[in-house]
């Protein structure tokens, strides 16, 4: 016995299978290719500052995009983030215009809870209330932003009205590193580590890959479908107060569109609709590829038009490409 | 008698006021394979679930070391060292196969951190001691059914199952497959471990089975030891009813060929399936389920077209690629999955009646309402559809109801040749009763019928001619007149890889 099955198992080295097992190894590739065309055409695209204003223009992307990851890997999706982010930074920028002193920790800890309470309701209402995620959270996207027009009475907070602590927040450097920069970073190892070596991670990718195998199994998808959507809460709250220190004000028109981006970072990261399947490093990979583009076409003076059209092909690619790997390996 | 590790007593169940099992008793003993024998919808699966938890029987008890037990959901079961191994197995498709064992259980550092290492090192462990080698880290996905199924084995011995359940799990595997699973079977026997087998293949009941036990109709027949019996004696205890007389179908004069399939074969699905239906007659399609029946059904009508052979109507041969060609062709096909594919539930009856002819209703690409609900109301009331209107919603109607829907929408395309798969399924006795006599009185009209049927009665009552299949094969083929149920399931059950081997 043993000989028949293990002769079967050798495992074949084969360029889909590595393909599809490394996806970051594809995004790298192109980065490169792409980073050598730019240069060629504007070499001001390669130098340290330049760097690091893409980093800086992904980072809140990349942590927002995160929790994106997390619900898509349960086969769901958040549309609701750009609200949220919109809604808690009006919140946290009058907090802030009203109370200049609150020390930063606070306000972070109160974007935090601000944006897992927004996050619950969609919870509430995918758990309980049965609701398919896109539906919940398209309800949700619009009501989050009603609010912030409620909440607000259409005025903003602008730059004057906000103290100096939180425009450090994200402009401050520590080894001459942007603390933007930092905390994205940091949070992208956090979120590795959870996804990677707890349970609650783990069971995530169970339930995303097969719902009814992991109730057999004795995880209860319930539950793991109400926290996700209480995290993608949780980092767009974080997201929403970086998005103010960063901009130095709170509109009502932040983060407009910005769901988007995170599932467009999400799906170039190899992170599969259909749940199950997806990194963090692909993730992160995903959305430096997206600054790269935007950034590299700005640098080549081609209209902001066309960066939307390239976005939107990059995802196709993306996908396209997914698809032929997975009907490649599934023949293999 | 050694101990018995469970014990059921009289176990009862039924849904909705139709018994699945009355008073059925079964003894499991460690370190035995027990089979469970018995014809589709025998209650084996209904039992099994029981045992699971899954269920919980209406009446009668369950003895776990001669202890009562309840199991409330599986969650119970699994705890008390019941593992249960489905036809459709369940893995994660994205995961890799050491932690597909330890999925939900994953071994922990610190009670926080998953310890990967510790993880692999006991799935390469629990391999080891099965006997079995495969790549850790190959996600199942990229696995072959039979390494599936021994990653779900392996599932249930990480939790320390002291009971298997197998639910057919030699049905999709190669015959060297089925070796190397029953050197693990035979394995685990030896270790003490008390395995539920059920298999519809009689030989390897013989070869792997301590006892039998064979179900009928939902009713305990009898146990024996598989030593002490005879495939002839199994066969006669499965079957072993006589055929009522609701199935009415009389002779029809036969007239010209008007189907003829010839050496058709779709690789993996069905081979060199040769038969041919004439005017006026029914021909019966006998065979368990996933013989490939359907398959070759729906090869005909143009739904997944065969890859060799040929189709010829009416002696000419025609080129069937999509069920529209079909239509055209006068085929009508009435599928096994009324839900999913028979009709569309949240449309009403009237437009479920007229989608195959839609065009004759409409002008210039315009639908004219009136023609079409004149239509609609006519095939629905000769087929004494029983709903409140014909604006009614199909997913509202019962199954039967939804059944004669599906049959008026392809009769009112007028076809020569229709093809039945499962007619009967789920409907009350009724309207089964009113199916058979339309399908005699279509016969009678000239229509050549190709019925597909798991119940042995209505096959033999209905058909003209029977042929059977089995794993793609067609393995017997009878005239009315020497078709009995034991001699059309042993052509079921008959091990057509071993004859291919010689």
């Amino acid at each position: 016995m043993t000989t028949q099955i293990s002769r079967r198992t050798t495992p074949r080295i084969n360029v889909w299978d590595l393909l599809a097992r490394f996806r970051e190894v594809g995004i790298i590739v192109f980065i490169l290719l792409l980073g050598a065309v730019v240069t060629l055409r504007a070499p001001s695209f390669l130098t340290v500052n330049n760097f690091r204003d893409i980093l800086m223009n992904i980072s809140i992307l990349a942590i927002v995009a995160l929790g994106q990851t997390i619900v898509i890997l349960t086969k769901g999706i958040d549309l609701s983030v750009s609200s949220m982010i919109g809604l808690v930074a009006m919140m946290v920028g009058f907090v802030m215009r009203q109370y200049p002193e609150t020390p930063i920790f606070l306000i972070v800890l109160l974007g935090m809870a601000l944006g897992t309470i927004a996050g619950s309701f969609n919870s509430i209402i995918i758990t309980f209330g049965k609701v398919p995620p896109i539906i919940a959270t398209l309800g949700t996207l619009s009501v989050y932003r009603g609010l912030v027009f409620f909440y607000s009475g259409g005025t903003w907070v602008n730059s004057f009205e906000l103290p100096q602590s939180i425009k450090m927040l994200s402009k401050g450097r520590l080894f001459g590193v942007p603390n933007l920069i930092l905390i994205a970073l940091f949070i992208s190892i956090i979120v590795y580590l959870f996804l990677k070596f707890t349970r609650t991670g783990r069971n995530i990718y169970a339930v995303g890959s097969n719902v009814e195998a992991a109730e057999y199994a004795g995880i209860r998808p319930q539950r793991i479908i109400f926290l996700v959507y209480l995290i993608s809460g949780l980092l767009s709250g974080i997201g929403a107060v970086l998005w103010v220190s960063r901009f130095e004000s709170a509109q009502t028109n932040t983060a407009l569109g910005f769901e988007l981006q995170t599932v467009t970072a999400a799906v170039i990261g190899g992170v599969s609709i259909s749940g199950g399947v997806g990194t963090v490093t692909g993730v992160v990979l995903g959305a430096i590829l997206l600054g790269i583009i935007q950034n590299a076409l700005t640098l080549v003076r081609i209209s902001p038009f066309w960066q939307l059209a390239a976005q939107g092909l990059l995802i196709l690619i993306a996908v396209v490409l997914d698809k032929v790997i997975y009907t490649r390996v599934a023949r293999n | 008698m050694t101990k018995s590790i469970l014990k059921l007593k009289d176990i009862s169940k039924s849904f909705s006021g139709v018994e699945v099992l009355h008073r059925v008793s079964f003894d499991l003993q460690p370190g035995e394979v027990h089979a469970l024998l018995g014809e589709n919808g025998a209650g084996k699966s209904t039992l099994v679930k029981v045992i699971t938890g899954y269920h919980q029987p209406d009446h009668g008890d369950i003895y776990l070391d001669d202890a009562l037990v309840q199991f409330v959901d599986t969650r119970d079961s699994r705890q008390a060292g019941i593992a249960a191994i489905y036809q459709e197995l369940s893995l994660f498709p994205d995961l890799d196969v050491a932690e597909n064992i330890f999925v939900g259980r994953h071994p922990q550092s610190f009670g926080l951190k998953v310890d990967w290492r510790k993880l692999y090192d006991e799935a390469h462990e629990l391999l080891d001691s099965l006997g079995v080698t495969i790549d850790l880290k190959q996600k199942a996905r990229h696995l072959s059914i039979a390494q599936q199924q021994i990653v779900e084995i392996a599932r249930a011995f990480s939790i320390n199952a002291r009971i298997l359940i197998m639910d057919e799990p030699t049905s999709s595997l190669t015959l060297s497959e089925v070796a190397e699973l029953f050197a693990l079977v035979n394995n685990l026997r030896e270790n003490g471990t008390a395995i539920i087998f059920i298999s519809h293949r009689l030989e390897e009941l013989f070869e792997i089975a301590d006892r039998v036990t064979v179900l009928r109709d939902g009713n305990y027949i009898a146990t024996t030891k598989s030593k002490e019996t005879s495939r002839d004696d199994l066969l006669r205890k499965m079957v072993g009813r006589t055929i009522s007389s609701q199935y009415p179908k009389t002779e029809a004069p036969l007239g010209e060929v008007v189907l003829q399939v010839d050496q058709l074969t779709s690789e993996g699905l069905f081979t060199d399936i040769s038969f041919e239906v004439k005017s006026g007659e029914i021909l019966g399609m006998a065979g368990l389920v996933g013989a490939g029946r359907t398959n070759v059904a729906e090869s005909i009508f143009g739904i997944r077209p065969a890859t060799s052979g040929k189709i010829l109507i009416n002696g000419l041969e025609v080129s069937i690629n999509s069920p529209q060609q079909a239509i055209g062709l006068g085929l009508a096909y009435v599928p096994e999955d009324r839900q999913q594919h028979g009709l569309i539930p949240a449309m009403q009856i009237t437009p479920n009646i007229s989608l195959p002819k839609l065009d004759d209703f409409a002008k210039y690409t315009w639908i004219l309402n009136k023609k079409e609900k004149k239509f609609a109301y006519s095939a629905a009331l000769q087929m004494e559809v029983r709903a409140r209107s014909i604006w009614q919603l199909a997913k509202e109607l019962s199954g039967g109801n939804q059944q004669k829907v599906v049959l008026a929408k392809w009769l009112s395309t007028h076809p020569r040749i229709l093809i039945l798969d499962e007619p009967t399924r789920g409907i009350d006795v009724g309207t089964k009763a009113a199916v058979h006599k339309l399908m005699s009185d279509l016969a009678a009209d000239g229509l050549a019928i190709l019925m597909i049927s798991s119940e042995l009665p209505e096959v033999i009552g209905m058909s003209d001619r029977i042929i059977v299949m089995r794993e793609g094969f067609i393995t017997g083929h009878f005239m009315r007149s020497e078709a009995t149920q034991e001699n059309v399931i042993n052509a079921a059950t008959k091990d057509v890889r071993i004859e291919n081997l010689s």
